[in-house]
């Protein structure tokens, strides 16, 4: 736990009773909500209501505790907290809120959430009403079983309209209107009718704490001094230190050394028994060692079968990594080292660019997940590095029957040789309003889109189901759909596979040298389109040298796009001021900075961002 | 090594201009008390490493002291600093203030050397720049320093001003030279922060010169100069053979300079330091016996190398090879430089050419 937080608590959260730890009366539950819907914030008042924290200590958004998940106001990493509650009725009631992470990159780590819950407080923006997520996370809680409460959120905006929320949770969720409960988390009402409803609607957990043990990890993150916390759900079963526990995705035994619960600081507990949610701390050196969805049973008396739902979590999107200084190179090894202790879902290997030199071939949930890494590496370890244009995985069938897998275009086959090309294909859920048909439709269609199908839930909405590639939405399909829909088109979507597809290698030539780390692998009906706009965002990324520089677009050694940078006209002051030299000095020390984010290609200097800025050329 | 040069910086000025963003200020009462601080300060370097060959009185305007108070400070230097017989004295001054018998007296000081701070020949632009002075003036002033006979006049002008045209700008150029100056100072206009022209601009009320008309007017000057006789030497000076600014080479070759008054800068070989730009924490500093330095640097050796990058690369002796010798593929780095067109190599030197002058300061950053 970072030490704002620690801080922030200065251990004066009042004691769960007793009677709770004796005689359980736990609720576990999670919040689901598209985007903004202002999940986080609701969270905070649950935290604050229950008195975990007092209101002078109050911080808002108290689970998005990372600096950029602040920043983006997205809930990256989940938190989960055991909120004290003393019902209406009395009875006290330990309440286990299991947060999840906001995104689509990160449904499978949100179907793992709720399948440790019970019941779901399912958030709804009074002003905007269901979007995509809301829809997909509904389904993905009703497919769990579980309790559903539905909460209108922000009622205090000039712009919320109860009824039409309403009106629209009973046709298109099937969730009753009077099952609604109307708060505003950011003025604090209705906080105590979510509380009631927690305790009264959610069933209690079940589970017989005498079975073998059962428990689900859903969520794990990297303790410098006490290695991996994993976080769990017990369902059947006892769990105490000392215990010897088997992970049975892969059959590893570890000796437990501490189990508790998360309040705002981790709180040791003697034993964690069916129903409960907490953590466990054995002694795990990396998180990759526990796998979310994974079953933890005891070594000594396994459980016949390990709960359901369990998946490789796989990489979609990939990316090289290579240090803009090779000196730098050792610096990003230890960096990806002690990242990735912290974040499972990041895989890498050793790569090498004849352009770039020694580096790092990555894969990612996603594009956030992307950007995420790029960020908390340059933020957390200081470090310099490119990082090439994301690429999906394609595979390719050889003449000899061969099937290559490629994630990078570096490995493109020779063409001669490849018989059928494929891609991956994503079906995407659009909802919009349905004044933005025609250009959604377009949007798609110009992404290779096909199979649409059209649903109309309410008047005057619509439901878009498209199947496209994964790479044509992997860089800005939800910029883009959010821009032309001006905020109102909502986007989910699933993987359903690889297409055939007729791919070609798009590499890019700059002062005559080809640069490796720009190549792409591309439909061959856009492959005109993307060289050209490639060279123009190039043209744009790449600054004025002494000399003209030429960027070209190349399919196997066809030129068929180009673009100039023309050379400097002038870059000299008129004096050097009166002597002072150091002035001037400190400027050219300031450039030199500069420079050293920059990457040496030729006699060329190309910036960090010209690498993975190419693919947002779409914009007007 | 060569030897030192002294400069003092005068800290007056009747007005202020409208581009000048040196540190000055108009209150002319103040002087004679900065004159005995000015005293207290050059005795506290008698000992900087002598004797000097360059004595620069620079500012600032150094003709707005009376002729007593620049008597006073030439002897206040001559008896603390000893000097080379062939010192070069070089005065910076203002031509509303060249009347009467100033030359003269000029000359008796002993400073061989003028340099006219004309700016323009055309009213408008004089009255743009926000000079006192008018062209006529100018021209007036020009006369009698030429008359009084000094070894060296030079004549400051600045060029790029909005609405110039490379034509109006040759005229004055043109104009200028029948003054015969030996040497020539052409500055393109820099718009400096704190200045009026700068607020002018933020205010969108002028306009910066494009980069392209500023490459042309640098490449006409140049052109039009080195027809007349004139050696481009360093990105904005100009001199007839025999004629290059003595002090201001040495801070191009970093050859050590002691800066006296506020806001000077001093450098001693090895170190790098600076006054304070107020005249009353420069007077206080002083009273209390210390130098009213406000910063200083001792430089590393990669500081050195930065250094006589940046300024070598300004002036047409160029580098020597053996200062890039250590970075990494330094002779592909040259050779691009050269199918560029912006420097040869002659001698074991890299020297820029006069397209190589107009990048000089992208240049170092190819070695660095």
């Amino acid at each position: 736990m970072n030490a704002p937080f620690r801080e922030l608590i200065g251990g004066v959260s009042p004691p769960i009773a007793r009677s709770v730890h004796s005689m359980p009366q736990i609720r576990n539950f999670s919040i689901i909500a598209h985007i903004d819907h202002g999940k986080s914030t609701l969270a905070d008042r649950l935290i604050q209501y229950t008195g975990l924290v007092s209101d002078r200590q109050f911080r808002d958004q108290i689970l998005d505790s990372m600096d950029l998940e602040r920043e983006r106001g997205i809930t990256i990493k989940s938190h989960t907290i055991t909120l004290p509650y003393r019902g209406k009725g009395g009875a006290e009631y330990a309440l286990n809120l299991i947060d999840t992470p906001g995104h689509v990159d990160f449904s499978y780590e949100v179907s793992r959430a709720l399948a440790s819950c019970e019941g779901v407080l399912l958030l709804v923006d009074a002003s905007q009403g269901v979007q995509a997520q809301t829809i997909s996370n509904l389904y993905m809680a009703m497919e769990h079983d579980l309790t559903i409460i539905p909460v209108i959120n922000k009622i205090d905006l000039p712009s919320a309209d109860v009824q039409m929320v309403k009106e629209q949770m009973d046709r298109e969720l099937g969730l009753g209107p009077e099952s609604a409960i109307l708060c505003s988390a950011k003025e604090g009402t209705g906080i105590e009718e979510v509380l009631e409803a927690i305790v009264e609607r959610i069933p209690g957990p079940r589970g017989n704490p005498q079975a073998p043990l059962s428990a689900l990890i859903f969520d794990a993150h990297y303790d410098p001094f006490r290695g991996v916390i994993v976080s769990c759900r017990l369902f059947d079963g006892t769990i105490r230190s000392g215990d010897m526990i088997r992970f049975m995705s892969h059959q590893k035994t570890y000796k437990v050394e501490e189990v508790g619960l998360f309040r705002l600081l981790r709180e040791g507990k003697k034993e964690l028994t069916a129903g409960e949610v907490g953590y466990m701390v054995a002694g795990i050196k990396t998180v990759s060692d526990t796998r979310i969805g994974d079953t933890i049973t005891l070594d000594s008396h396994p459980a016949q079968a390990p709960l359901p739902g369990f998946k490789e979590v796989k990489p979609v999107v990939f990316s090289s990594l290579y240090p803009i200084s090779s000196e730098d190179y050792e610096a990003l090894v230890v960096a990806l080292e002690k990242y990735k202790l912290n974040d499972a879902a990041l895989v890498y290997q050793k790569d090498s660019s004849a352009a770039l030199g020694l580096g790092f071939r990555c894969g990612f949930l996603g594009l956030l997940h992307l950007e995420i890494v790029q960020e908390r590496l340059e933020r957390e370890y200081d470090l310099a590095f490119i990082m090439t244009v994301p690429s999906v995985q394609y595979r390719f069938t050889l003449t000899d029957g061969r099937v290559l897998i490629v994630d990078n275009p570096q490995y493109y086959p020779d063409p001669a040789a490849v018989q059928k090309s494929e891609e991956p294909f994503i079906r995407a859920t659009i909802f919009t309003p349905e004044r933005y048909l025609g250009s959604v439709m377009k949007l798609c269609m110009e992404r290779r889109g096909v199979d649409a199908r059209f649903n109309s839930p309410a008047p005057g909405r619509l439901e878009v189901i498209y199947d496209l590639p994964l790479a044509e939405v992997i860089v800005d399909f939800h910029d883009k759909l959010k821009s032309i829909t001006q905020g109102y088109g909502s986007f989910d979507y699933e993987l359903i596979g690889f297409r055939e597809s007729s791919l070609v290698k798009l590499d890019f030539l700059v002062n005559s040298e080809k640069v490796d780390a720009l190549s792409l692998i591309v439909h061959s009906d856009r492959a005109r389109e993307w060289a050209v706009q490639v060279c123009e965002r190039l043209k744009e990324e790449i600054p004025r040298h002494q000399f003209k520089i030429a960027i070209q677009g190349a399919i196997g050694g066809k030129i068929i796009s180009r673009s100039t940078v023309s050379a400097f006209r002038k870059d000299v002051t008129a004096k050097c001021y009166g002597g002072d030299i150091t002035r001037k000095r400190k400027l050219l020390e300031k450039q030199k900075k500069g420079k050293k984010r920059m990457k040496m290609v030729g006699a060329v200097q190309i910036p960090q961002s010209a690498f993975v800025a190419v693919l947002k050329a779409d914009h007007e | 090594m060569s030897n030192s040069g002294l400069y003092v910086h005068v800290p007056f000025c009747r007005t202020k201009c409208a581009y000048c963003g040196f540190f000055s200020q108009t209150d002319l009462s103040l002087a004679s008390i900065w004159l005995d601080d000015l005293n207290t300060e050059a005795r506290l370097y008698k000992n900087f490493s002598g004797p000097f060959d360059s004595l620069f009185l620079g500012g600032g305007t150094p003709t707005v002291l009376s002729p007593s108070q620049l008597e006073g400070l030439a002897n206040c230097l001559f008896t603390v600093f000893s000097f080379e017989d062939s010192t070069e004295f070089t005065v910076e001054a203002n031509p509303d203030d060249i009347t009467g018998d100033l030359p003269a007296l000029l000359k008796d000081l002993g400073v061989n050397r003028v340099s006219l701070g004309v700016q323009s020949l055309l009213e408008e632009e004089l009255a743009f720049l926000g000079r006192r002075h008018s062209a006529l003036q100018a021209e007036k002033a020009l006369d009698q320093v030429r008359e009084a006979g000094f070894k060296s006049l030079s004549i400051d002008l600045i060029y790029g001003l909005p609405g110039q045209t490379i034509s109006s700008w040759l005229k004055t150029l043109r104009r200028t030279l029948t003054f015969e100056p030996d040497h020539l100072s052409c500055y393109q206009l820099t718009l400096e922060k704190h200045t009026p022209l700068r607020r002018l601009m933020a205010e969108k009320k002028i306009r910066k010169a494009r980069v392209k008309e500023e490459r042309e007017f640098f490449l006409a000057t140049s052109q039009f100069l080195e027809q007349e006789g004139y050696l481009h030497y360093e990105v904005s000076n100009f001199a007839r053979p025999g004629h290059h600014c003595r002090h201001n080479l040495k801070y191009w070759d970093r050859s050590p300079y002691l800066g006296l008054g506020p806001a000077a800068h001093s450098f001693d070989g090895t170190a790098r330091w600076w006054n304070t730009r107020s005249l009353r924490r420069y007077r206080r500093r002083l009273l209390c016996g210390h130098a009213p330095i406000a910063g200083k640097e001792i430089l590393s050796e990669e500081n050195r190398i930065m250094e006589c990058l940046l300024l070598g690369l300004r002036t047409t002796k160029g580098i020597e090879i053996g200062l890039i010798r250590d970075v990494p593929e330094w002779g592909s780095r040259v050779r691009q430089l050269e199918e560029s067109g912006l420097v040869v190599i002659r001698e074991q030197r890299v020297l820029p050419t006069l397209e190589g002058l107009l990048h000089a300061d992208g240049l170092p950053l190819v070695f660095v």
